[in-house]
């Protein structure tokens, strides 16, 4: 029999995941990618989080004498908007809307892309089904598909994130069948078959979290993408509906007086580039930590 | 020994062709990689299959244990046709036959650990209640030679010979009857190779185990088989007690197999028989004997008619025309 005790072994357990644990956190955090990026993103989020605190007075607060009024260190920091509303409030919360939005289509197309893309890997019959369809979504430009898509539904953000998944599903979908069809392949696979796992156990639990790290790190890029492709939405004003701020639509207010109120541009512009820059370079990063090939 | 006679598996006439889809999948050719084979194995024996590269042996070990399915023929287990099993069936069959693989590197998943791959094989089978999953695994990673603390361990955190450890123990973990060891040791190193050899041999006596031992490393089969059955271009073309063929093969590509183990004594001169020419496609093989292109006795009656599988008394079976001569 075996001599070593319960607690014997709870003890091995607790030692091997703290170091298997505390090798992945050492590779994440040398990886200057990954790090670079994260601090970028939770920089973004940390500000999102603490709107209310530093500007108290919310992104709809109106004061009509202080229309268009520049930034200065003691008044409106990032100066204030064509109604006199303070930019720097209205881009602090309009950050809460578009990181929501991204991260929503960014989870959302991360789920049915890997539902999609393991089922079209598995089963060579719905391969070509699935996979076709995505072929023609991804067909039509991203962008126009969206707009055509909020032009038949109602406005609100809701629609947007559904409309914006519509779009960026199909990538993810990719991504995943094309991983999910060189695991499939693998012995270990053929091993669980030789053991009689039924096909949705392999699919889940042996083929799924071998995609994970590839489809995670898609859908970081998705998660900057809807970003942008939100911005562009509000910008052409089917995207979030006005008064709520989001940057796109701060942008889209700010194109009228652009030749005298730089800001309105600017500081939006700058937060938008920032927060897909991270994300990006955190997307890339999360790539080489998460690989177990390299070192 | 009596019951080693037992027949345990026995496959008729079984043949595995994979068909070559061209432009809209229509079929254009078949890959003929098992062509008609016929054979058994006892209880309780280890019957070595041998052949070079791309001749069909690892595939005959899957379509044995329907991993494969037969393209033609019946493979009967116990009696009973295993050759297309279906459900509940299909999963019973898995918890008695099983496979050690060839590459312990890529047959192990490198997201489970250790502990999670073997408990996992038994939930599958429904073997025993969850809470004794753990210690019966534990009871058997040591028996394998392996730890406690592997259990915790992901599999490229092991060296290659603990993974073949981990593959043997994922294997005899649901208490199988027959298991398919398909190259397991080709992918480790020398002195590997030998403690798994003997951890499989320690195995199939405590076990009572009948193994399939594929491999193209005639010593290894010669120091693991009861009996061995040569493989040519997806034919068995000899088959016999493993010192009967090592010591009378009869069959010319035996024979060139045989010659080309290296001696470990350097002062003995052997008689080395090359081949002529390359092993033919299975795709188009040669009509008559498979083996007529390249055999140095081949004659004219050879590339005409298919050569029968003859037996003598003691059960060597050979499919050569010329193999009295």
């Amino acid at each position: 029999m075996n001599d070593t005790s319960y607690t014997a072994r709870q003890e091995i357990r607790r030692r091997l995941q703290k170091e298997q644990r505390a090798l992945m956190w050492r590779k994440f955090l040398t990886n200057k990618l990954a790090m670079g990026g994260a601090l970028i993103t939770l920089t973004v989020i940390v500000l999102a989080l603490l709107a209310p605190v530093i500007c108290p007075e919310g992104p709809l607060a109106m004061s009509v004498f202080d229309r268009l009024t520049p930034p200065s260190p003691d008044g409106y920091l990032f100066g204030a908007d064509n109604l006199g509303r303070s930019v720097l409030a209205r881009v602090l919360y309009g950050a809460r809307v578009s990181l929501a939005i991204g991260a929503s289509v960014g989870l959302l197309s991360m789920i049915f892309g890997m539902i999609l893309g393991l089922y079209a890997s598995y089963y060579p019959a719905l391969d070509n089904v699935i996979m076709r369809i995505c072929d023609g979504l991804s067909a039509i430009p991203s962008t126009l598909l969206a707009i055509a898509l909020m032009a038949m539904l109602e406005r609100n953000i809701g629609n947007l994130i559904l409309s914006l998944t519509i779009v960026s599903t199909p990538r993810v979908a990719r991504v995943a069948r094309s991983s999910a069809v060189v695991v499939r392949e693998q012995t270990y696979i053929e091993a669980m078959r030789a053991l009689g796992t039924s096909s949705t156990r392999i699919i889940w639990g042996h083929i799924a979290p071998n995609i994970l790290s590839g489809v995670v790190v898609q859908s970081s890029y998705i998660f900057a993408n809807a970003i942008i492709t939100e911005a562009a939405l509000s910008f052409l004003g089917v995207g979030v509906p006005a008064p709520d701020p989001s940057w796109g639509n701060i942008l889209y207010d700010g194109k009228a007086v652009i030749h005298k109120a730089w800001w309105m541009i600017v500081y939006p512009g700058i937060f938008t580039a920032a927060t897909v820059l991270g994300l990006n370079i955190f997307g890339d990063g999360l790539r080489d930590v998460l690989d177990p090939h390299t070192n | 020994m009596a019951e080693m006679h037992e027949v345990i598996l026995r496959a008729e006439n079984v043949r595995k062709y994979f068909p070559i889809t061209g432009l809209f999948g229509k079929v254009e050719n078949y890959v003929r990689a098992v062509d008609g084979v016929s054979l058994e194995l006892r209880r309780g024996e280890t019957y070595g299959l041998v052949g070079e590269t791309g001749c069909g042996k690892s595939t005959l070990g899957r379509t044995l244990i329907s991993l494969l399915p037969a393209t033609e023929g019946r493979v009967l287990l116990n009696g009973q046709d295993i050759t297309h099993p279906r459900g509940a069936e299909d999963r019973a069959l898995r918890q008695k036959v099983q496979m050690v693989f060839q590459d312990p590197y890529t047959s192990l998943n490198p997201r489970k650990r250790v502990g999670n791959i073997l408990t996992e094989a038994m939930a599958i089978q429904h073997i025993g209640r969850p809470s004794e999953r753990m210690d019966v695994t534990l009871e058997l990673m040591e028996k394998v030679g392996l730890h406690t603390e592997h259990f915790y361990r992901y599999p490229h955190e092991l060296s290659g010979g603990q993974r073949q450890r981990v593959g043997l123990a994922r294997a005899l973990i649901v208490n199988p009857e027959i298991v398919v060891c398909d190259e397991p040791v080709s992918a480790l190193d020398v002195s590997v190779q030998s403690q798994i050899i003997n951890l499989l041999m320690d195995m199939q006596q405590q076990r009572q185990l009948t193994y399939l031992f594929i491999s193209h490393d005639m010593s290894v089969i010669r120091y693991t088989s009861d009996r061995t059955g040569v493989m040519y271009l997806g034919h068995l073309v000899e088959e016999a007690d493993t010192e009967e063929l090592f010591l009378h093969p009869r069959h010319p590509y035996t024979r060139v197999l045989l010659s080309a183990v290296p001696a470990p004594n350097p002062h003995v001169k052997k008689e080395r028989i090359v081949l002529e020419g390359d092993l033919p496609s299975p795709i188009d093989p040669p009509g008559g004997c498979v083996f007529h292109t390249r055999c140095p006795y081949a004659t004219e009656e050879c590339s005409r008619c298919v050569p029968e599988m003859k037996t003598d008394g003691n059960g060597h079976r050979v499919a050569c025309h010329h193999a009295g001569d």
